[in-house]
């Protein structure tokens, strides 16, 4: 059965959707033949930390719209860190070729006391009214809240009737923080508003791609014009028009199918663009899959042999020369999954050992129910079982236990706030913001030269460690790693 | 009436934890749901101190607590918190989750407070208050819930000299660290002895314990941790010396410490009065020359400097730099916003303050927390000469805009490093000077 419906306004959150965990901790191969075999189940922390929730997930997949409007209806706490997307949005614009990056529009309807007893509805028409009058923009967002959603606001009428009244689309995003313990959560609670308000069915085809991803680099066009397409980047700085558009593209890539899971199937099954489910192209053997599968979707089987070629010809001296630098390294990686994943194909590539993985959750299958998305399954078959592969929601505590007995060369982190604990232990530590940096061939010989570069720059991390501050018990990092997770099969 | 925010200045009620991680050692637990964590980090940045950001134990509200109440999940939260962390004080926080589904948070911390454990509990669920509002109930808390139990070894007001401060609300104020230990400097120069109670320049908990051994309490400012003088005012009648604003440069520095010095002596502290004057001067003495040195700068400068200024700030910051920008720069405020969400009852008295900055103009000033309000005031409004806008990350946008100059001084801003860098006292002042003519400077290349 499909997991997109997009009659309905709310999707399931990922633990009932897709069956997802965030607790696991054994070989990387273990948790692919419990997933094969249906018997995975998740564990539970009997301490925890500060995790992250689904609102500010799906307001990455509104707020860097460029005509959008974004409100969180919610006490002001639920929308305080949004000004992060202002800057990011401001920042990487000349990377997307956004000249004049216009000002961010975040609202908060500042839900009080009194309105968790009246409700808060009144205050939501009142704010999108203002919110429209304010920047007039193509289409307003509306995230939920824990707050709202346990009061009870019908934040769905309230948004069916304002489009009425304004004859914009009105989207409401349920994204709750308590409802799902997978942040991860909010993109597809983004992505099902953006696919049930505002993709249109397709009148014509035309020739782009739908590129579903954050705000990285442009690397696809270089890709893409070659094969005579472009790129239609979803949804960081694409507009309600390119938007509505998406379902004249010939098929849909993502750059994560964390991310894109969701949106890639809405495309491919309600709107007949077909998505490339392979994992995304990070390490040769990913990468060659990815390409080949791309022509086949694009009819341009017989120029793919040629561009791996060239690509092999340019690229693979810089890879031997960084894999006889690199061989025998040891590497740990914390980031959310399917990323993570590429992260580990992506140093073995180059010759390093992964030492293990703290990787946030695991999704036992996508949206597409495709065994060829399954990254973790390509990395172990491509490049071998990974040790101490860890499901753990960006839980420090753990990291700091693991990382102290591991001692890696080197962290590789995807998400702020864990690098630190890789350089308190003067464990030199790279984190890439851009999530399309390792892509490809070159994407690869790039990587390298800056693992290479984070190794021999360990002045820093060195001298931080005799003078970090250590605020967990002696008596916790003598425990086993996993003494707090409990329950579940394994 | 509370209406919309647009681009919120403070944070929820919840935001207040950060209060806590500014106690050396001292860590927050959060009784809330997944996000909340996660959003006062991101609104603060580079907030972690000891135990605070990914390191603060949470108990991640999922349906399972909304549905049967998660006073179970905190107590085993709790329970290992004492085993992961090393903390000299846990302050369990709540969020919009736990208030209102009515988890009976008290019943938890009891059995950890029989046990001994330096534990407090205090409400801070977001739709109740801000941080602002907050940040007095988290101190209040710590002080009917933990320092009140060291009464019999701190008796009260048994130290003439000993002052206990509040001041800048830990990273709500981005100069909170600087200014701190500024104040202290300042205080300790005229002959008291401070507690500053945040940053590393206070000693934690044990100095948290002798707050009831102080003779009084400075208070400065315009509303927010009035409370707190107040509380300690009636539980250990502790008189308190109020300033209603954040000094600034030597006009309002001089007459804070000339007031501090006259009620402490009044009050009974053992004070060298002359030397404490003589502190004083060689403070103006030592700003004087920079502004000497400044004035022909200032007055000759022929490629253009700011002349007016519209700020976006807490009161304090407001009616501070309001003051000192038009006696001790020259430039001028015109149309000021206080996005603090001031409580009604001070508004008044906010607004003859910021009068009081000139006996010849009134300076117009809007209180409206929702600031993408006042900067569509600030887009239409127009005044002859080079514009300032002194405010958050917002409003960089703004001032590109309105081809203003720009400084980045209040929250949330990811345009501004700010470690320890004070904007309080003489030297807060050189240093505004500074970072306001130094953008200015950079303009011309």
């Amino acid at each position: 059965m499909s997991t997109v419906n997009l009659k309905t306004p709310e999707v399931s959150v990922r633990e009932i959707r897709l069956g997802s965990i965030t607790g696991f901790q054994g070989n990387a191969s273990e948790l692919v033949d419990l997933v094969g075999c249906g018997n995975l189940k998740d564990k539970k922390r009997s301490f925890s930390q500060c995790l992250g929730c689904s609102t500010s997930n799906a307001a990455c997949t509104t707020i860097l719209i460029q005509d959008a409007v974004t409100i969180s209806h919610g006490p002001v706490g639920c929308s305080t860190c949004l000004h992060e997307y202002a800057f990011t949005y401001r920042v990487n614009a000349p990377l997307r070729g956004v000249d004049r990056p216009s000002q961010r529009r975040v609202y908060s309807t500042n839900l009080t006391e009194k309105d968790t007893i009246y409700g808060g509805a009144l205050k939501l028409e009142n704010t999108i009214r203002e919110a429209y009058k304010r920047s007039k923009p193509s289409v307003i967002f509306v995230l939920t809240t824990c707050a709202a959603g346990i009061i009870g606001d019908d934040v769905e009428s309230v948004t069916n009737s304002l489009e009425e009244e304004l004859g914009i689309p009105i989207v409401a995003i349920f994204c709750e923080g308590f409802r799902s313990k997978m942040w991860t959560s909010g993109f597809d609670a983004g992505y099902h508003g953006i696919a049930r308000k505002l993709i249109k069915p397709a009148e014509k085809k035309r020739n782009i791609i739908n590129v579903i991803n954050f705000w990285g680099s442009d690397v696809f066009n270089k890709w893409f014009n070659r094969f005579g397409y472009e790129a239609n980047y979803l949804t960081p700085y694409s507009t309600y028009e390119t938007i509505r558009h998406s379902s004249e593209a010939v098929c849909t890539v993502q750059a994560c199918a964390t991310l894109g899971s969701y949106l890639a199937t809405a495309l491919d099954q309600e709107f007949g663009v077909p998505e490339l489910k392979n994992s995304p192209p990070y390490g040769i053997a990913q990468t060659e899959r990815w390409f080949r599968e791309l022509c086949q979707l694009i009819g341009k089987e017989d120029e793919i042999e040629e561009f791996l070629k060239e690509e092999r010809e340019k690229y693979m001296p810089k890879i031997e020369e960084l894999r006889k630098k690199l061989a025998g390294k040891t590497a740990y990686v914390t980031a959310g999954a399917s990323h993570g994943h590429s992260l580990l194909a992506l140093l073995q590539e180059l010759g390093m050992k992964a030492v293990g993985a703290a990787i946030f959750h695991h999704d036992p299958q996508y949206d597409s129910a495709s065994s060829d998305a399954d990254t973790l399954k390509h990395t172990i078959e491509d490049y071998g079982d990974i040790p101490n592969y860890n499901v753990c929601n960006k839980q420090e505590f753990e990291l700091v236990n693991v990382l102290n007995r591991l001692r890696p060369d080197i962290l590789f982190a995807r998400h702020g706030g864990m690098t630190l604990w890789g350089a308190k232990f003067g464990i030199p530590s790279l984190l890439i913001g851009d999530e399309h940096f390792g892509m490809g061939y070159e994407g690869l010989v790039k990587y390298g030269e800056q693992i290479l570069e984070t190794i021999e720059n360990n002045e820093f991390v060195k001298n931080l460690e005799k003078h970090a501050v250590n605020p967990y018990t002696k008596w916790w990092l003598e425990q086993e790693p996993y003494t707090f997770l409990k329950g579940g099969r394994n | 009436m509370a209406g919309l925010i647009e681009q919120e200045r403070y944070a929820c009620a919840i935001g207040a934890l950060q209060t806590v991680v500014a106690i050396p050692r001292a860590t927050p637990i959060l009784h809330s749901g997944p996000g909340c964590g996660t959003m006062v980090q991101g609104f603060f940045e580079r907030s972690t101190g000891y135990a605070g950001g990914s390191t603060s134990p949470c108990t991640n509200f999922s349906e399972t607590e909304v549905v049967f109440g998660g006073v179970n999940r905190l107590r085993q939260i709790i329970e290992n918190t004492y085993k992961v962390l090393d903390t000299d004080l846990q302050v369990v926080v709540t969020g919009c989750t736990a208030d209102i589904v009515g988890d009976d948070v008290a019943s938890v911390t009891d059995e950890f407070l029989a046990e001994g454990k330096p534990i407090v509990h205090v409400e801070t669920a977001g739709f109740k208050s801000n941080n602002y509002v907050s940040h007095s109930n988290v101190v209040n808390a710590i002080i009917d819930q933990y320092v009140d139990r060291f009464i019999d070894e701190n008796p009260v007001r048994s130290e003439r000299n000993l002052v206990n401060l509040f001041a800048s609300i830990p990273y709500q104020d981005p100069f909170w660290k600087g200014n701190l230990t500024e104040y202290k400097r300042l205080l300790e120069g005229i002959g008291l002895k401070v507690n500053v109670l945040f940053g590393p320049y206070s000693d934690g908990v044990k100095e948290w314990q002798t707050i009831p051994r102080a003779n009084f309490n400075i208070l400065v400012s315009p509303w927010y941790g009035e409370p707190i003088a107040k509380h300690l005012e009636k539980k250990y009648g502790q008189p308190y010396y109020h300033f209603r604003y954040v000094p600034i440069g030597a006009n309002e520095t001089t007459r804070f410490l000339k007031e501090v010095l006259d009620y402490a002596i009044e009050n009974g502290a053992e004070i060298d009065k002359e030397k404490a004057l003589k502190f004083i001067d060689r403070e103006e003495h030592a700003y004087y020359e920079e502004i000497d040195n400044l004035a022909t700068f200032l007055l000759e400068f022929r490629y253009g400097l700011p002349n007016h200024v519209h700020i976006l700030h807490d009161a304090g910051y407001v009616v501070g730099l309001s003051r000192f920008l038009l006696h001790e720069t020259g430039i001028v405020p015109k149309e000021q916003f206080i996005v603090d969400n001031t409580p009604k009852e001070y508004i008044d008295r906010i607004t003859a303050d910021l009068k009081g900055t000139s006996d010849k103009r009134d300076i117009l000033v809007y209180f409206n927390p929702d600031a993408g309000a006042a900067q569509d005031i600030i887009r239409k409004v127009s005044h002859s000469g080079r514009g300032l806008i002194i405010g958050s990350g917002w409003d960089k946008e703004l001032a590109k805009e309105k081809d203003y100059d720009f400084l980045s001084a209040s929250l949330p801003t990811p345009y501004r490093l700010v470690l320890t860098t004070n904007y309080v006292g003489y030297t807060g002042g050189l240093r505004v000077i500074e970072d306001i003519y130094d953008t200015v400077l950079y303009t011309y290349r």
